[in-house]
């Protein structure tokens, strides 16, 4: 549901970067979790790094710092600056 | 539950709610004190506790929730808080909040809000938030959210009185008005739901404006409610999946996306109006730390220097301090010796051996005391610091290729990854796995670390068998375990735990803060304190089991006839010696013998633990004083006659101890544990065990230490000469054609073989089913026993040495193991399924 240009997923964020989110394709519990954890819709967020072996990634969403997998970040719609 | 009568509430029901590491259990025992119990919740593994205090003469009856980010139904502790919360009903409802990170909090009060309780909201960690630079507008908040906020520091006690008065006041104030959340376009509709579910029974029992909102948001579990009470296709939930349908082709956004905006712009907008936030200093060291030790090359440098800290700190230093600790043990079986009815002559009476059987399991176990002490300090500073969370983010994904998780790191390092840690502590460390799968998982392959208890063992065989190799072997044992608990947990996970729930991982990273003294001191003992009472109990009770499974049926009538005989013999060599002196007459009687021979062996055990000049003078004056009549034979100077009884008395000690030790040798073989393992013999052969063996890993069972106990006891040939352990099973080996090959499938099988008996009632705690318990005995047994077998027949097999073997196999396990991981990341990661996918498109 998110046709426009720029939209990318979270996990393709390159470090250092921030976005936007837009929306999730996650659904159920783990769509609940990444709400709970404040990754809301229209929120900023900054990529912050990779773990050492490329997996999971740290995030910065609203004032702390988040570690999700690549797997549940390639559910977060982004739109990137 | 609560009675309304006329003068009030007496009783009432308190539910304390909210997300995890908000100060949940702090604030609980601060408001209960130390009246309060922890059970399980029917059906379930979590934890319920519960406990009641008197305020204004109310009884107030205070439940600890699950932690919890939020009150939908995908987790197992989600769900047993939501459903106290409908089916309990309590009066009032503490909300924790965690001041520090307040606004994702809101999200969860907001749930509790909406479902219609009275809330109080104990603003927790104020003290946290003040040195963040963050300062709450009290009042304000208050006023936006309608309910009564009390800032509490539940660590120091702090808003204690104010908050029972709160609850109080709160159950005794009827009408409240709290915070409405509105979300905008969509409220036509949920009022159009809500005045529908008024008229039908269900109002009775729910708040029926929550209700309709988890309908229209598509919840399954509401969705469950109103389908059980008004049928599956009632009018409610097809209007409102009209609704959503509605709105979002009409929005291009999905419904619940949009009422999540909605609540997530009201929680921006309280708090920008309650909260003013300075800019912290800790966000920037917290950055540089990070740049640092979450760097892609130097995290795994400090990671592994970490853990080698850990070991340093604990395992060496720890068994440095047992040095000290063990005399005070020591001591205390000295005590139960002398409390316990005197030894015999040759056998010792049955309470007596029962009663010093019971201590030295205890003792084997508390001498573990010091190291865990430092062990679970060090925890709780990796904890407390927020550095254990950067480990579970460093190795997820190595872990995740085997089926586990992050947070499995801590489970694993308690247990023992490289040598020395107990699994009791490590199952109990696995609650905090959000991951279903993962934690099941983790929970049956963290005693597949080396415990503490299991090096003894290893250190004998090796020491016996693979002098020349004695580090290859050490490092082959300690590294092994953790290549074949990978391979294990990927098993598991893919077959039996298959169809468990499972969660995303999603793990904030707290900022670092300088752990304190107390809070890490009392952590420690705490969780020392659980291993002792938890372990300490089970492990006594099997001890006695085990110790009359070795002493009966006991030995016949002619051996002991003829023990006796032999006994018999020494004590006449005894008083032949003794004729010609002045002190024959005082060791006529047999009393005075065994009483005389009593002293001597205490004599000389408290020599043993005494080290230099000064002590053993004193040692030597306690004894004088203590048994003034008998200290002449012992330290006989220049009494002639007393040196003669001293030599004879020396000869007879040691016929004594041998032939105690040939009786008990006896005993053992022909004891029921002896001849199940003479019975299990065709089969363990083919894994090259003895019966001596197979005994020994019977005993085991109850706790590790008593295989080498019970090993010591069965190779004993040549202890009277003073030789070690080592040296006496190296000898018998020899004859009895034991191999290195053997002593290798003998340390592979322990390193498999199930968990103690400890480790499986923490197992069953844990998983809360006797079925799991079951299987984390029989499987590693049938795992251990093929491996064992693989490792011997196959060695012989293939003319194989035993070191060769160490390496086939070594080989074989991390190939194996390395191909498993490699082969998960090449398929990618597959998307966690949900359970079920509410109601979306």
């Amino acid at each position: 549901m998110c046709g426009r240009k720029r939209c990318c997923r979270l996990k393709d964020i390159k470090p250092g970067r921030r976005a936007r989110i837009r929306c999730h394709h996650a659904r159920g519990a783990v769509r609940q979790r990444l709400l709970d954890l404040g990754f809301v819709p229209e929120t900023e967020i900054e990529v912050i790094r990779r773990a050492p072996f490329g997996d999971p990634i740290e995030c910065c969403v609203a004032n702390y710092k988040v570690a999700l997998r690549n797997s549940e970040a390639g559910l977060i719609e982004v739109e990137s600056d | 539950m609560t009675d309304t009568s006329q003068s009030g509430p007496q009783k009432l029901l308190v539910g304390l709610a909210g997300q995890q590491n908000a100060g949940k259990s702090t604030t609980f025992n601060m408001l209960t004190g130390a009246n309060q119990h922890i059970a399980n919740y029917p059906g379930v593994t979590v934890d319920k506790k519960s406990g009641s205090y008197r305020h204004r003469d109310i009884r107030v009856e205070t439940v600890d929730l699950p932690g919890t980010y939020s009150l939908t139904s995908f987790s197992l502790e989600e769900r047993v808080a939501r459903d106290f919360l409908i089916s309990e009903k309590p009066d009032v409802i503490v909300n924790v909040v965690d001041a520090s990170s307040l606004k994702r909090s809101l999200y969860f009060t907001f749930q509790v809000l909406e479902m219609g309780f009275p809330v109080v909201v104990a603003l927790n960690m104020m003290d946290v938030a003040r040195r963040n630079g963050t300062s709450v507008d009290l009042s304000a908040l208050e006023h936006r959210l309608g309910v009564t906020v009390i800032p509490t520091v539940g660590r120091k006690g702090r808003g204690k009185t104010e908050l029972r008065n709160a609850i109080a006041d709160t159950a005794a104030r009827r009408a409240h008005h709290p915070l409405h959340i509105t979300y905008e376009e969509l409220e036509p509709a949920i009022e159009a739901l809500k005045q529908r579910l008024e008229t039908s029974q269900l109002a009775e029992n729910y708040p029926t404006r929550w209700l309709a909102v988890k309908l229209i948001e598509g919840d399954s579990e509401a969705e469950r409610i109103v389908s059980q009470g008004l049928g599956e296709y009632c009018e409610p939930i097809k209007a409102a999946l009209e609704i959503r349908k509605k709105f979002e082709d009409s929005h291009y956004m999905s419904v619940p996306d949009y009422m999540v905006g909605c609540r997530d712009r009201l929680a921006t907008d309280i708090i920008s109006t309650c909260v003013a936030e300075a800019k912290d200093g800790r966000d920037r060291i917290t950055e540089a730390i990070d740049k640092i030790v979450l760097n892609r090359f130097a995290a795994p440098l400090f990671l592994i220097a970490t853990v080698f800290v850990i070991y340093q700190l604990s395992i060496v230093k720890g068994y440095e301090l047992t040095t000290y600790w063990w005399p005070v043990l020591a001591k205390l079986r000295a005590m139960a010796a002398g409390v316990l009815p005197a030894a015999g002559l040759l056998e010792d009476p049955y309470i007596r051996s029962m009663g010093l059987w019971m201590v030295d399991s205890a003792n084997a176990l508390l001498n573990y005391i010091p190291i865990f002490l430092i062990l679970f300090s060090l925890i709780a500073i990796l904890e407390d610091s927020g550095y254990m969370a950067r480990i579970a983010f460093i190795l997820d994904k190595l872990f995740h290729a085997f089926g586990l998780h992050g947070q499995s790191t801590l489970p694993y390092i308690l247990g023992g990854v490289f040598a020395g840690g107990c699994a009791v502590p490590g199952i109990m460390a696995t609650k905090g796995i959000p991951d279903e799968r993962s934690r099941m998982a983790t929970i049956l392959t963290v005693p597949y670390m080396n415990c503490l208890a299991k090096i003894p063992f290893y250190t004998l065989l090796i020491n016996v068998f693979f002098a020349p190799y004695k580090s290859w072997a050490m490092l082959f044992l300690s590294t092994i375990t953790i290549f074949v608990a990978l391979l294990v947990a990927k098993l598991l996970t893919a077959t039996v735990l298959k169809h468990r729930e499972t969660a995303p991982f999603v793990m904030e990273l707290p900022k670092y803060h300088p752990p304190t003294l107390f809070g890490v001191g009392q952590r420690a003992v705490e969780r020392t304190w659980q291993y002792i009472k938890k372990v300490g109990s089970i492990v006594i009770a099997v001890s006695v089991c085990v110790f009359t499974l070795l002493q009966f049926p006991g030995i016949s009538q002619e051996k002991q006839a003829n023990f006796e005989g032999q006994m018999d013999k020494a004590v006449a060599t005894f008083h032949k010696k003794i004729a010609h002196t002045q002190y024959a007459d005082r060791f006529r009687d047999e009393a005075a013998i065994v009483s005389m021979i009593n002293v001597y062996n205490d004599f000389k055990t408290a020599r043993l633990t005494t080290k230099g000049a000064e002590a053993s003078k004193a040692l030597a004056e306690k004894f004088r004083a203590d048994y003034p009549e008998q200290f002449k034979f012992l330290k006989p100077k220049k009494d002639k006659d007393a040196k003669a009884v001293n030599k004879a008395l020396r000869g007879l000690v040691s016929k004594r101890k041998s032939l105690r030790r040939q009786i008990k040798e006896e005993q053992i073989s022909t004891s029921f544990l002896g001849m199940v393992g003479r019975s299990l013999e065709p089969v363990t052969q083919w894994a090259g065990f003895n019966w001596k063996i197979n005994v020994a890993i019977l005993s085991s069972f109850a706790a590790r230490e008593s295989s080498v106990a019970t090993i010591g006891v069965l190779y004993q040939q040549g202890a009277d000469e003073n030789k070690s352990l080592e040296d006496r099973m190296g000898a018998e080996a020899g004859q009895g054609g034991l191999s290195p090959l053997h002593a290798l499938a003998v340390m592979v099988f322990f390193a498999l073989y199930p968990p103690c008996l400890a480790a499986t009632i923490m197992i069953k705690v844990q998983t809360g089913s006797y079925k799991w318990m079951v299987f984390s005995m029989v499987f590693p047994t049938t795992l251990g026993f093929i491996t064992a077998c693989l490792i011997y027949t196959g060695g012989k097999a293939l003319a194989l040495s035993g070191i060769q073997m160490m390496g086939v196999f070594y080989g074989a396990v991390v190939l194996t193991a390395v191909c498993t991981g490699l082969f998960n990341s090449w398929k990618g990661q597959p998307l966690p399924a949900p359970e079920e996918a509410p109601g979306l498109l």
